[in-house]
């Protein structure tokens, strides 16, 4: 029976994780997520967890020794945030390519410089485009629902990649929330143990990790990509089999007041809560207005961002993330590339919003969406806009 | 010196002379692997593997070996081998020694002791691998690592590390008008790992092929961590004969350049095959096309420090007695 | 898990590109490199077994009267086992 609690999300993480039973657990502290692997050493301290805790000397080594542990047929889990990730960064991109299906909680937070310990999604867009699975929670019963959904994803026989749960540091990891707890009688029902493709046993010797001359790079990359974009029907599946087992429901995209909106807005993680109470006022206004949370970031769900902004004469798109010297934030570039082969889609505008934990509340929301009602004739004068910047 | 002159002058008792019959058979490094001609590296690892024997996982730093071994969709592996990226070996290791224990403990793999072994040439050890390399030292996992040392970065081309030694022409540190080669030290790595307190450090080359193999074994029956640093002679690199791979290991360890030693718990001790005298140095550079521009006064140095190091060395030998 | 030699299309390439067929590397023949090969002269050989030791492919093998030959198709002609053997029982001939 699920319990309910209150705690601190990053703790809650850390409870969610070790009911899946990792073998290996390597980390390296980072401010914001800290709490989530000083949580889980507790745990292996208490004799709760019977796992092997790595007190690595840095990221870069916490992600090899995950892949070292996966290698070998563990179940591997991490957490990093920021100057952590990109630290990883050389990793992350070939754990992919060996299909090591590693689950790593991202507590979201800007990169430096100047050093900003605060949210933003500068850290994972960065890491956008290297093969692992990407999933953004808005609130503490997400990030606890979905770090146990990951290993499942993860380490499904037709996925076998790895996969990150994205939170707002601060914002969520640091934030006390009532959540439902699942037990462990129900994870040890909803998860089955790992069984890796290859494992490093000396009855069966294999090689992990060989070279790629030129005749067989493309053909491995096509691979992967396959696999990736194919992945999507598993999270579809086990999100449905968690919504039949503990009744809560999970979709690429969760609508908000979408069905009839005019103008759409566009958020991930933490925001969307805010930006609902936005939704909520400019509906008392009488402005038809919804909100798309996406929760899905990688594989990007194209089909479904089709079909959710089919009315919509407007979306506005939210970024967490710069993209210097490019056109516009990240989830702006990726839906501008959905939607416009579509020969009916709406006037997009993005905003870059929240940069290094700047704060964003519900009037600034509603600003926003009716600026960009008035959008709908003409289209912007802008790609995007940094919103709220002193001049 | 080759195998000839010392049977000649008595030094290869029988026992030795016959000891490659006793050596296990099997080989786990199959041939059709892409190393060039006369690789000391290669048989430094055929060697290793021999002794370690089937019970072993390998973790390799990118680097020559893991280039010529494993072009998929071959490899030239008869072991559990991994390779991830070029700085992380020892802490990919780390993970793949604390998995096969949780396995095991877990009941999830068989009850049967496997020992993890992680490798790298020197770039990959001494410089860009040496904070991983640290940390799961430092961190005491049961584990081998082994630096297959060949004196720079020979996979991308001849390039300067850490543990090239004084004077040798490189492609990032030539000799010309302005400059002489290498002009730092070779890192004392060994010594680096003595530093961290494990149980085990030795040096080694493939060129003394029953010590080599003794110590790996040895390594290999210690439950923590040890450390191999073994000296490879790459004729390409070093610009010398493919045939004269053997002999340049000799007179590297003969002429104190590469000494063979042992550190247990602390307790330095020379190896069997170090000569009571060490051979002039220039026997063992002028052989070798990388120390071809240097002149006698830098000869002379060359020689005064390796004699230095030397004596440094025997310090800690006589008072391990 | 199945594996076709040489895999064409990217269906046939292993997930994660892992090589299940364990010394493989012998389907190449680095023999075709070779400038020199090495020659034995049983009647010098003491059997003991040195240029088998020092070879980096491992490509010499104990025949049944304990004689040693190195298989061509891997002897890349570097020459080692000739210098290495001191009775001199091994002679590197050029290619024709």
């Amino acid at each position: 029976m699920s319990k309910r609690i209150g705690m601190e999300i990053a703790l809650a993480a850390a409870e969610a994780a070790a009911l899946c039973r990792p073998d290996v657990i390597a980390a390296y502290p980072i401010t914001p997520n800290t709490h989530v692997p000083e949580h889980l050493s507790e745990i292996v301290a208490e004799g709760r967890l019977d796992a092997e805790f790595i007190t690595v000397e840095s990221e870069h080594s916490a992600m090899s020794a995950c892949a070292g542990a996966s290698g070998a047929g563990a179940r591997a889990f991490t957490a990093t945030s920021s100057q952590g990730l990109l630290y990883m960064a050389e990793i992350l991109a070939i754990i992919s390519s060996m299909r090591l299906p590693v689950v790593m909680i991202i507590g979201n937070r800007a990169l430096s410089g100047p050093l900003s310990i605060w949210n933003d999604h500068s850290d994972i867009m960065s890491q956008r485009d290297i093969g692992w699975i990407s999933l953004f929670a808005a609130n503490g019963q997400e990030t606890v629902d979905m770090t146990i959904q990951a290993f499942k994803i993860a380490e499904h026989p037709d996925v076998m990649l790895p996969t990150n749960v994205n939170l707002d540091g601060f914002q969520l990891t640091h934030v006390v929330e009532p959540m439902l707890m699942p037990d462990q009688e129900e994870v040890d029902r909803f998860l089955p143990p790992f069984k890796p493709f290859a494992a490093l046993n000396p009855d069966d010797p294999v090689t992990l990790g060989a070279l790629g001359l030129p005749d067989i790079y493309t053909e491995a990359c096509k691979s992967r990509e396959e696999v990736l974009l194919n992945s999507k029907k598993v999270i579809l599946e086990v999100w449905k089999e968690w919504e039949e087992q503990f009744g809560r429901k999970y979709e690429p995209i969760e609508p908000y007041e979408a069905e009839d909106a005019e103008v759409l807005m566009l958020t991930m993680g933490s925001m969307g809560e805010t930006a609902e109470m936005a939704i909520d006022e400019l509906r008392k206004e009488g402005m038809k207005a919804g909100l798309l949370k996406l929760k899905l970031w990688r594989p990007f769900p194209f089909e479904e961002l089709k079909e959710a902004v089919k009315g919509a004469k407007v979306l506005v798109v939210t970024d967490r993330c710069l993209s210097y010297g490019g056109a516009g934030g990240p989830v702006a570039l990726e839906v501008r590339s959905a939607l416009y082969e579509e020969k009916k889609r709406p006037v997009i505008l993005n905003y870059i919003i929240g940069l290094g934990g700047r704060d964003v509340m519900v009037d600034h929301f509603m600003e926003m969406i009716r600026t960009a009602a008035k959008a709908d004739a003409e289209r912007p004068e802008k790609a995007y806009e940094i919103y709220g910047v002193r001049e | 010196m080759n195998t000839a002159k010392q049977y000649r002058s008595g030094l290869v008792e029988n026992f030795d002379l016959y000891a490659p019959k006793l050596v296990d058979k099997e080989e786990y490094f199959a041939a059709g692997h892409r190393a060039c001609q006369g690789c000391g590296e290669a048989l430094a690892i055929r060697l290793m593997c021999k002794a370690l024997g089937r019970d072993t996982v390998i973790v390799n730093a990118t680097g020559c070996m893991e280039v010529i071994s494993t072009m998929y969709p071959t490899t030239a592996w008869k072991l559990p081998w991994m390779h991830v990226a070029f700085p992380n070996a020892a802490a990919v290791a780390s993970g793949v020694e604390a998995g096969l224990k949780v396995l095991r403990r877990k009941g999830k793999i068989k009850d049967r002791y496997v020992k993890t072994v992680g490798i790298g040439g020197d770039g990959g050890t001494v410089d860009i691998g040496l904070q991983a390399l640290s940390g799961a030292m430092e961190r005491g996992h049961d584990m081998l690592y082994v630096c297959f040392d060949n004196e720079a970065y020979m996979n991308t081309g001849i390039q300067r590390s850490g543990a090239t030694p004084f004077g040798a022409s490189t492609t990032t540190a030539p000799p010309g008008k302005a400059s002489r080669g290498n002009r730092t030290w070779k890192k004392n790595m060994p010594e680096m790992m003595v530093a961290h307190n494990i149980p085990y450090v030795a040096t080694a080359c493939h060129s003394y092929p029953i010590d080599f193999m003794n110590k790996v074994k040895k390594a290999r029956s210690i439950k923590g961590p040890s450390y191999i640093h073994c000296l490879s002679v790459c004729p390409t690199g070093w610009r010398c004969d493919s045939k004269s791979c053997i002999k340049m290991g000799r007179l590297a360890v003969e002429t104190g350049a590469f000494p063979l030693y042992e550190v247990e718990n602390g307790k330095y001790r020379l190896s069997a095959d170090m000569p009571e005298t060490l051979r002039p140095l220039e026997d063992y550079i002028k052989l070798q096309g990388r120390f071809r521009h240097l002149t006698p006064d830098e000869i002379g140095y060359f020689q005064e420090r390796v004699k230095l190091e030397y004596k440094k060395l025997m310090t800690k030998v006589k008072s391990s007695r | 898990m199945a594996e076709k030699k040489w895999p064409e299309t990217w269906q046939e390439v292993n997930p994660g590109c892992i090589v299940f067929r364990p010394g493989s590397s012998r389907d190449y023949h680095t023999g075709t490199w070779r400038a020199e090969r090495p020659i034995w002269d049983n009647s010098k050989c003491i059997k003991c077994g040195i240029c088998y030791l020092f070879c980096p492919e491992g490509c010499i093998s104990e025949d049944e009267e304990g004689y040693f030959a190195a298989d061509l198709n891997y002897c890349k002609g570097c020459g080692i086992c000739a210098h290495e053997c001191w009775p001199g029982a091994i002679k590197m001939v050029g290619e024709e």
